[in-house]
């Protein structure tokens, strides 16, 4: 049996949320009892996939648009949600792929199992994707997404929030996350912020306002940076472009 | 100075209008879902199928699922090699069934590790999402000796992570969240 080096630098698990989080009702069956086994990586958990730009349209990063008729724009407060993926060691990791979902300003998702009262908006999609710059930097345009209710409490609201999946380098930093709006009320009521043990984690899924980015008579802007883990600094193989 | 991986949070029961909304009937965004397309014409190695369903504790099959995978080649080589071969699929659980399906070719080993596929999953309820792997029913010499398998996995669980032969070329992997027949989920 060969010695497996491990490309990884081990998850830190004090910021990432346990499983079963019962206030979460979701949770209780669908975590896994038993402890996850731990391994170094191995090849298959250090490469990953590789995005390339042609992936994209042009209007992918761009939900106001990407789905609005011809001369037409989505409804609600005109944002850009811009900022730069990292690693554990503040890298800025190139070519990540990001790919956001979020509800419309009213706080209703354009699919068929949400059947909130507020209405749908003919000219907003609700996801878009881009992939990082060489600094790691990546932007989207948007509108604001709305609190909207769901099953779980008596009266459980979530707080406005854009889902973000991210592709690092490797498959092992494959993350999903949600980003929060600076000074929302419901954040710190919400089940599903909770399920994260540290208060400071939590902080950091909190976009705050970045004036400096705004653009006047135009959009507000929040920045939010995202942080995968750490690759060991030797590179390693095994890597040809293009997927 | 390290600092601190960002905490995951749920996908939530809508991830497919972001990572698969063709799969969910929304063909008006993306061309293509994705990741839906694994191999071209001229790839090399074995066409095979692999289908399953992930159950919850109560047993119910999870509908709202993302799941992707991530493979060798033919070669045991990981990467697009130019014949249209990706290495990385995702599919959507059927809304209906929660049955998910991936086309592909039949992984070649990699170094000492046996042919195997590494999958990991997404969905409402799933606070951080989980890696497994799957390796393959007629393969077993190549398992004894492989280092995670036989390194990691204690033995009454490794029958967990081997898929079952249905057909020809068809495999058929379920994931069990709890329960009995719980999944072996790695932190890797
Ligand atoms: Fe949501």
């Amino acid at each position: 049996m060969t010695d497996l080096k491990g490309g990884m630098i081990p998850r830190d698990w004090r910021h990432q949320p346990p499983a079963f989080t019962p206030d979460y009702k979701s949770s209780r069956l669908r975590s896994p009892k038993l402890p996850k086994l731990s391994m170094p990586s191995t090849p298959s958990e250090d490469s990953g996939p590789v995005f390339t730009r042609e992936i994209l349209g042009p209007l992918d990063d761009d939900l106001t648009l990407n789905h609005a008729a011809p001369g037409e724009m989505a409804i609600g407060p005109r944002i850009i949600v811009h900022g730069q993926v990292k690693d554990e060691m503040g890298r800025g990791v190139p070519g990540a792929l990001l790919e956001i979902w979020q509800a419309n300003a009213g706080g209703r998702y354009r699919h068929k199992n949400d059947g909130y009262l507020a209405p749908l908006d003919p000219n907003f999609g609700g996801c878009g994707r881009a992939i990082t710059d060489d600094e790691g930097g990546y932007r989207f345009h948007t509108v604001l997404p709305g609190p909207y209710p769901w099953p779980n409490g008596a009266n459980d609201w979530r707080p406005a929030h854009i889902h973000f999946s991210v592709f690092g380098q490797s498959f092992a930093q494959r993350l999903v996350t949600q980003m929060y709006f600076e000074g929302d009320p419901l954040i710190w009521r919400c089940p599903i912020v909770a399920t994260i043990p540290d208060r400071a984690a939590i902080e950091r899924l909190i976009a705050p306002l970045d004036m400096a980015a705004t653009v006047p008579f135009d959009a507000r802007a929040y920045r939010f940076d995202l942080l995968l883990r750490g690759r060991h600094a030797s590179p390693f193989e095994n890597r040809p472009e293009g997927l | 100075m390290k600092l601190h991986e960002t905490a995951s949070q749920t996908v939530g029961p809508y991830v497919h209008i972001g990572c698969m909304p063709n799969a969910i009937g929304l063909h008006d965004v993306y061309p293509e879902d994705l990741g839906a397309r694994m191999r071209g014409e001229s790839t090399e190695g074995q066409k095979i199928t692999i289908e399953g369903i992930i159950r919850d504790g109560a047993g119910a099959p999870l509908t709202d699922a993302l799941v992707e995978i991530w493979q060798a080649d033919a070669r045991g080589r990981y990467g697009a090699d130019g014949s249209g071969f990706t290495g990385w699929g995702r599919a959507a659980a059927d809304a209906q069934s929660g049955v998910w399906r991936f086309e592909t070719i039949k992984p070649g080993a990699v170094e000492a590790m046996a042919p195997h596929i590494t999958f990991w999953i997404a969905a409402r309820g799933i606070n951080m999402a989980l890696h497994t792997r799957m390796y393959f029913p007629e393969d077993e010499t190549l398992q004894a000796s492989d280092p995670v398998l036989a390194g990691f996995v204690p033995a009454p669980r490794r029958n967990t992570l081997i898929a079952q032969k249905t057909a020809d070329f068809m495999y058929q992997f379920n994931i069990h969240l709890q329960g009995s027949e719980e999944t072996v989920f790695f932190d890797v």
